[in-house]
């Protein structure tokens, strides 16, 4: 082992691949969500099922995919289908479990902006925009996100709902009509955070020797801890040895 | 009737100032070929549609050949921004008209089939068909409740790239779809770029695997290499070394000019530019091959 100490992308990929089930249907986005999904799949979750938005189901990557369209995703995959199908028939239709993604900002409810900070039409900073984060985070059962924890990328507010996560609450997605239900968890580098009864994100769990109220610090609103907040699981050697060999190149575990 | 042409006779003919262009391929197959020659040709004023812009839409923007901008992605993939279509909505420049990927999909899918939009189930945020009132809603005549609709999309253009065609236009593709098929039905004229010209009969051995029929198809064009630094599967590999590079010398807008002035205007087809990338990279993107298994139609 080159390093051995463990990264802040490290410590995410490991925990967000925790969260995995085996035999979920995931929506894989590119970089630490796709890794993670590859460490799930050899460790705890073999029947994981990755799909991706360029509309390749059961990856099965030789390589580190650069971008979501890689060649390495296609061969050996089980299916190839257009977009249409794979937005349409896969995640329209209701057959993913999860969705993965990364988020340029996150509010307390969840709600995600990929799109603009500053007015839409006078654009400040002109992020890319929604790709699949819209359909996904509406229509897949649960959601998971990997974001590094600064107070910049977890406003109160955000800028721009590209994507619904609780709305103003529960009661205002479930009015909303949406099939999937909507954030479960987003893994940051000081611990995880978990939607109360409210819809409100709350810190859920720190890493080991994380002072909880250094997440508070970081985040853009009062941060409620929750009454049961747990210390994840160290990352063990089986973990950090196989995710290493996932990204030998280190490209996303910086 | 064949319909083999060159790619500047092709883009001469149908490609005019003002048209709505989709260049299609997702990640996989984009026809960098096709949008160097609309550069050269000097080409304005455009309305450039794709999910994902990507660096052809990019170096297009900077040629100043467009007008106007239909995305649901604009990113550099897995790297950051597109930095000159960034700038150009930053500033002002550009017009713009944004979707996702699933309701850009819907649009040209709509346009594909003839039917006048798409419904789409909520997905309960309302910021983006505030900011484009191509989004609307109406309500399901059977259930009562409400669903999203986007309108058709008829390109004017729309330019594929393949891995093989017959002089037809009667199209094998294989690898990531894209939004391939709905772009060409979807619009009123249609260039094929193939890396091979075959004969008819290998077309017709493998019929499921003609995703574009010649019937849809205004030219054919013989352009190996034509997707590079994208890829065609099976043919060369994505050259991601490129995609990094661009993001580094997009930061200043004379690294933009330069890289076009050398790469575009200086060069006369993709024939040139595949020989002055050189055997490094030649060598550096070939694939090994992996084949699939046969199947069997059946003598009937």
């Amino acid at each position: 082992m080159t390093d051995p100490r463990l990264t802040p992308s490290e410590l995410m990929t490991v925990n967000a691949a925790r969260l995995l089930r085996n035999g979920d249907v995931v929506f894989v986005g590119v970089g630490l969500p796709n890794l993670a999904c590859n460490l799930a799949r050899r460790l705890h979750a073999p029947e994981l099922v990755m799909i991706y938005e360029a509309g390749v189901i059961g990856a099965q990557p030789a390589r580190l995919p650069l971008s979501i369209g890689d060649p390495t995703l296609v061969s050996g995959a089980l299916s190839v289908c257009s977009m249409w199908e794979i937005f349409g028939f896969y995640l329209q239709r209701g057959l993913v479990s999860v969705g993965f993604m990364g988020g340029a900002q996150i509010d307390r409810f969840g709600n995600v902006n990929a799109t603009v900070i500053g007015p839409y039409d006078h654009p400040k900073v002109r992020l890319p925009g929604s790709g699949g984060s819209m359909e996904i985070a509406a229509w897949a059962d649960r959601c998971y996100f990997i974001s590094p924890h600064e107070k910049r990328r977890f406003p109160a507010r955000v800028d721009f709902h590209t994507s619904a996560g609780f709305l103003g609450g529960r009661a205002e997605r479930q009015a909303a009509g949406l099939r999937g239900g909507g954030p479960a968890a987003i893994v940051t580098d000081l611990g995880i955070l978990e939607p109360d009864e409210s819809g409100e994100l709350v810190l859920a769990a720190v890493h080991p020797d994380v002072d909880p109220h250094r997440a508070a610090e970081q985040t853009g609103w009062a941060l409620k801890f929750s009454p049961q907040l747990r210390t994840t699981a160290a990352v063990n050697e089986d973990e950090l040895t196989l995710l290493r060999q996932l990204d030998p190149q280190r490209i996303y575990l910086n | 009737m064949s319909k083999l042409t060159s790619l500047h006779d092709a883009v001469a003919a149908h490609v005019h100032d003002g048209d709505l262009i989709y260049a299609a391929g997702f990640t996989h197959l984009i026809p960098f070929a096709a949008g160097h020659e609309i550069i050269r040709q000097g080409r304005r004023d455009l309305t450039l549609a794709r999910a994902t812009p990507d660096l052809i839409y990019d170096q297009m923007v900077a040629a100043g050949c467009a007008r106007k901008l239909i995305f649901s992605y604009s990113g550099n993939p897995g790297i950051g921004s597109l930095r000159v279509v960034r700038n150009a909505l930053e500033a002002g420049t550009l017009a713009w008209e944004e979707y996702s990927h699933f309701a850009m999909i819907s649009r040209l899918t709509a346009g594909a089939s003839g039917v006048p939009f798409m419904p789409i189930n909520p997905t309960g945020v309302e910021d983006l068909p505030r900011a484009n009132p191509n989004y609307r809603t109406v309500r399901d005549p059977y259930s009562g409740r409400e669903v999203v609709t986007v309108p058709a999309l008829h390109p004017d253009v729309a330019i594929v790239h393949v891995q093989r065609a017959d002089a037809e236009g009667n199209c094998h593709l294989w690898g990531i779809l894209g939004e391939q098929k709905e772009a060409a039905f979807a619009a009123d004229r249609v260039i094929v770029t193939a890396e091979e010209i075959v004969d008819a009969s290998v077309i017709r051995s493998d019929p499921n695997r003609t995703i574009i029929p010649g019937l849809v198809v205004g030219a054919v064009c013989h352009v190996p290499f034509c997707a590079h630094p994208s890829y065609t599967q099976g043919y060369y590999d994505r050259d991601n070394a490129f995609y990094l590079e661009w993001d580094r010398l997009s930061a200043e807008a004379s690294g933009v000019k330069a890289w076009l002035d050398e790469w575009v205007f200086a060069l006369p087809d993709r024939e040139a530019y595949w020989d002055k990338l050189g055997p490094e990279v030649h060598a550096r993107l070939r694939v090994e091959p992996r084949w699939s298994e046969p199947v069997n139609y059946g003598q009937y």
